[in-house]
């Protein structure tokens, strides 16, 4: 698989390690009533589609960086390559 | 139960002076029935299994089992035939020692050649730090009643020459052995189970995909399937890659991602490799077929997957850790390779218990650990259908230990699917 990085270009993806589902995230309020049930579900519980699935990488042998990369995991097409950081921050910025 | 169907050497010859025409299919291709006992959702080994179990020791006649393709096309025929019980933690020994128990009277029981072989499984270690690991593992697997063996440098030598000994970064410094460890014919075991269960009345329908269960105030019905609804008092899901789809038509969300895991099988050979063979300091095991293949695989892809193959890199870094282990493996041509879907879970564990949904069952989460866990995964399995209590060797492979904070983590990977 290739991972187009918006950054360097084209990588593969060799180079980098997955993490797991993006909504890794998205980490729950510790401080709300419900957190005990929202961090098991945080913590355990996937999504796991077949087809599109948004997904957490790291450049380990490359920048540094990570990455949110949209792949089919029924095909391996790598759909949509963001940064990470560039996600959270226009998060903040809403 | 004993017939003229009974496969023995007296009925091969029989049947060779006899002109061949006693021969009969293994099993039956029955239109499904309006309403079950029992439905399997699954024609894999561990479905399979447990339906040749419901049947055999539980006394159960109203079964079926539904399956999407054919029978054995899925993990049970894609595996590296690896059988043993060389777990350290005290929820997994039990039930994988008891799957190899069942493993030694297997082909008496279904009356069928899996081709057992217990040829020995070696683990190699090649640090101190590695042997203690080692020592203790063996010591948790006698405990249990298991077999184990700590071998030394010289004696590995003896019975592995072949090993690269000059390996300055990663010593061979001895192995674990498991003499009662060893490889089974994989597509037989699906058949064998298949044709057992057949035989007691189990209805194995395939080309028949699930697509959703009907439920009812909490309870589950029945399942809707491409062939119409099939009504159940209960249904079990073992659907191992697939686990997350299927029971997401329950409205479930499971403690699992999917990854693929590659295999690899080379030219036939002379018998060279006595057992199976595993290497400590990377992952990479081979054991070599009857057929004379060397097969052979290493880690998962490492990333989500439901296509059953894999990519270049993952390839690469197996034959790497082949040619570091026994570089002689290196002028023979691999042949064929193939992914399978695994569903990993969350503590590199199973699962083999009820859902919050009345009549409603689950068992996955084998990791790429299922092909050894078949026979005791269907005998467990069948107990909790038809007994609605756990067996006492999968007392801990609940789905709820997770939430409990009681996991079987036996590697120490964390909640981490892509490390187990």
């Amino acid at each position: 698989m290739i991972i187009d990085h918006p950054l360097l270009g084209p990588r593969d993806s060799q180079e980098f390690v997955l993490l797991g589902d993006a909504s890794l995230l998205d980490r729950p309020d510790w401080q709300a009533e419900s957190a005990d049930e929202a961090f098991y579900e945080y913590q355990y519980l996937r999504d796991n589609p077949a087809g599109t699935h948004r997904e957490l990488w790291y450049h380990e042998m490359g920048d540094r960086s990570w990455l949110i990369v949209t792949r089919d995991t029924v095909s391996h097409a790598v759909l949509k390559v963001e940064l990470a950081s560039a996600v959270a921050s226009g998060r903040r910025d809403r | 139960m004993v017939s003229d169907q009974d496969y023995s050497g007296f009925r091969i010859l029989r049947e060779g002076l006899t002109g061949n025409r006693g021969w009969r299919p293994a099993w039956r291709d029955p239109d499904p029935q309006h309403a079950y006992d029992f439905v399997i959702v699954g024609g894999g080994g561990h479905g399979l299994a447990t339906a040749y179990y419901l049947a055999s020791q539980f006394g159960e006649a109203s079964v079926a089992v539904l399956e999407k393709g054919w029978i054995g096309g899925g993990n049970v025929g894609r595996n590296t035939t690896i059988i043993r019980s060389n777990y350290l933690l005290d929820g997994n020994q039990p039930f994988y020692e008891f799957s190899l128990k069942l493993w030694e009277g297997l082909e008496q029981d279904f009356n069928y050649n899996a081709m057992v072989s217990q040829r020995g499984v070696y683990n190699i270690y090649h640090s101190d730090a590695q042997r203690d690991a080692y020592r203790r593992r063996g010591n948790a697997m006698i405990l249990h009643g298991a077999d184990a063996e700590l071998l030394d440098a010289d004696q590995l030598r003896a019975e592995c020459p072949f090993l690269n000994f000059e390996n300055g970064r990663f010593p061979l410094l001895g192995a674990l052995v498991q003499r009662r460890g060893g490889t089974v014919r994989h597509d037989a075991v699906a058949w064998g189970y298949a044709r057992g269960a057949d035989r007691r009345g189990v209805d194995i329908i395939q080309n028949c995909e699930v697509t959703g269960f009907r439920i009812q105030n909490g309870r589950c019905t029945g399942v809707e399937t491409s062939r119409g609804f099939i009504a159940a008092r209960k249904v079990g899901c073992a659907v191992a890659g697939s686990s997350s789809r299927v029971m997401q038509a329950a409205g479930l969300r499971l403690p699992i991602e999917s990854h693929v895991l590659q295999a690899f099988v080379s030219e036939g050979l002379k018998p060279i490799i006595p057992g199976v063979v595993t290497y400590g300091a990377g992952h990479f095991y081979i054991s070599q077929s009857d057929k004379g293949g060397l097969v052979f695989g290493g880690d998962i892809d490492m990333y989500n997957s439901y296509a059953q193959r894999g990519n270049l890199p993952v390839v690469e870094d197996v034959c790497e850790g082949g040619m570091t282990l026994m570089p002689m493996v290196g002028r023979a041509r691999m042949v064929r390779m193939w992914g399978g879907i695994m569903d990993m879970s969350m503590d590199g564990s199973p699962i083999i218990d009820r859902t919050p949904i009345d009549g409603l069952y689950f068992n996955g989460g084998w990791c790429y650990g299922g092909f050894k866990a078949t026979p005791a995964s269907g005998w467990c399995f069948a107990h909790l259908l038809a007994t609605d209590t756990p067996h006492e060797t999968a007392i801990a492979y609940r789905m709820d230990r997770f939430r409990r904070g009681a996991m079987i983590d036996e590697k120490g990977s964390g909640a981490q699917p892509n490390l187990h």
